[in-house]
Formats: structure tokens, C-alpha cells, sequence
């Protein structure tokens, strides 16, 4: 009898939902940090290329070489490919609108890099908005990362 | 109204385009392991789901719309307003992915589009 219990206890599933969460967020940090800076160095280098014209299709060729020509906007792609790769592995393990949401953490991000390297104005409503969006993050947060099953 | 076209192109592709994505990785499996390799092979894995294809493509749509409307406005302005797909995305997760999104989750969606509209108020 105590055997079995004991057997019964040691057998016991892992904690795996803390590895889970472990996973998930690591996987949203690299997220929020690749994500706006991809956009942020994107949009710089398109700026810096001033207007885009896309016709008449003549105009194609010098646009694509002058927004496609600097380091930058490679530098953006780089990260916005960070970005997605991550976004996948974390939807490979936790729910779409759990990862998606938590992912505004990046919002924040792009007004202070906005404020910062871009010196964009960002006024204080729009610092509040960016607050309340990360007070909803908390909210989905306390929710499990995932309520389905992998198809078998 | 361009401006209208390139935001419902951003919102509304951008997101089905993510939850294309989530089924593809849903039918591939989980990440088990953190490592490089592990994160490769499961990659490579959810190149044979046709889900990633049709995703890769209406997120590439969107991409090219979100390139067009940042040349001509600002990114802490564009990038917060593509916020409002986690309404999109929520029903998406439901009714495409079958999530169970609890009341928690509701509330938290629900503030991130307060703070989404608090966003585009101080822009204007």
C-alpha cells in the first residue's frame, strides 16, 4: 500500500506549465525588443529615401534601389525576421491571443524609441494609452498561455 | 483614404495572416526543447503546412502596406494603431483556433484597445 503511493507521488507529472511560461515569455521578450526596432530602423531608412514612387513603373527601379540600398533597412528585415520566428515558436506552444497581446509590450518600446532615436513628439495621452495597454497585458498574463491541444 | 485602405490591409490581412501562422504551428507541433537546433527543425517542419504559405503571403500584403504608410507618417503613431487587430485576433483565436479566451483575457484585450484609442486621440 505505502509502496504504491509512494510510487503514485514520485510518478507525479512535472510542473511543466513553469517551463511552459518560462518558454512563452522568453520567447515574447526577444519579440517586443526585435519587433520595434526592426520598424523603427525600417522606418528610418524610409525617411531617409524621401518619397516612394511606385509610378510609372520607370520610377520603380531607382526607388527600390535607393530604399533597398542602405544597411539599415537590412538591419530592420534582420530583426522583423527575429521577430517572426520567435512570434512562431511561441504560437507553437501558447495560444494566439495570449502571445499576440502580450506582445504590445512592444508598443511601449516603439514611443520610446520614437521619443529618443527618432525624436518624434510623444505627448503625455499618448503615454497614458501606451500604460494602459500594458495594464492589459498584466490581465492576460494572469491567464494560462494555453487552453487548446496539439491535434494528434 | 488611402490612408483608410493601407490601415484595414495592415489590421484586418495582418492579423489572419498571424493566425494562418498559429494553425500552421499548431499542426507542427511544440517547441520541446530551447535550443537552436530543436527551434530549426520545427521550423522547417511547418514549411510543409500549407497554413504558413497562405499566412506568409497576407502577412507580406501587410508588410508592404505598413512600408507604404510609414513613409509618410510617423512610426510611434502607425505601429501603436495596428493595435486594434487584438480584437481581429482575439475572435480569430476563437473561432479559427479554438482558444478559450476567459474573462481575464477579455479584460486585458479590451485595455490594450482603450489604450490603442487614448493612442489615436492624442494624435489628432
Amino acid at each position: 500500500m505505502y509502496d504504491k503511493w509512494v510510487a503514485t507521488e514520485t510518478t507525479a507529472p512535472a510542473p511543466t506549465h513553469s517551463r511552459l511560461h518560462l518558454k512563452t515569455y522568453s520567447l515574447i521578450a526577444i519579440m517586443v525588443v526585435a519587433g520595434p526596432v526592426g520598424n523603427l530602423l525600417i522606418a528610418m531608412s524610409m525617411k531617409h529615401a524621401g518619397e516612394v514612387k511606385l509610378w510609372p513603373p520607370a520610377a520603380l527601379l531607382p526607388t527600390f534601389t535607393r530604399v533597398f540600398g542602405s544597411l539599415t533597412i537590412w538591419i530592420g528585415i534582420a530583426s522583423l525576421i527575429t521577430f517572426i520566428v520567435a512570434y512562431m515558436l511561441a504560437l507553437s506552444m501558447a495560444d494566439y491571443s495570449f502571445v499576440q497581446p502580450a506582445a504590445a509590450l512592444g508598443y511601449g518600446v516603439v514611443a520610446v524609441l520614437g521619443y529618443f532615436v527618432l525624436h518624434e513628439s510623444v505627448s503625455p495621452l499618448r503615454w497614458v494609452g501606451i500604460a494602459v495597454i500594458c495594464f492589459g497585458v498584466a490581465f492576460i498574463r494572469n491567464t494560462h498561455p494555453r487552453t487548446t491541444e496539439n491535434p494528434s | 483614404m488611402l490612408e483608410f485602405v493601407l490601415f484595414v490591409m495592415i489590421i484586418v490581412v495582418g492579423t489572419a495572416g498571424e493566425l494562418c501562422l498559429g494553425r500552421a504551428m499548431r499542426e507542427t507541433g511544440e517547441l520541446e526543447r530551447f535550443r537552436p537546433g530543436a527551434a530549426a527543425r520545427l521550423l522547417w517542419r511547418a514549411l510543409r503546412v500549407k497554413w504558413i504559405w497562405i499566412g506568409v503571403a497576407m502577412m507580406t500584403l501587410a508588410f508592404f502596406s505598413l512600408l507604404l504608410l510609414l513613409s509618410f507618417e510617423e512610426v510611434s503613431f502607425v505601429v501603436p494603431v495596428t493595435a486594434l487587430s487584438y480584437l481581429v485576433g482575439a475572435l480569430g483565436g476563437i473561432f479559427f483556433l479554438g482558444e478559450r479566451v476567459e474573462r481575464q483575457r477579455w479584460i486585458g484585450i479590451l485595455l490594450v484597445c482603450i489604450g490603442v484609442t487614448l493612442v489615436l486621440i492624442a494624435n489628432r
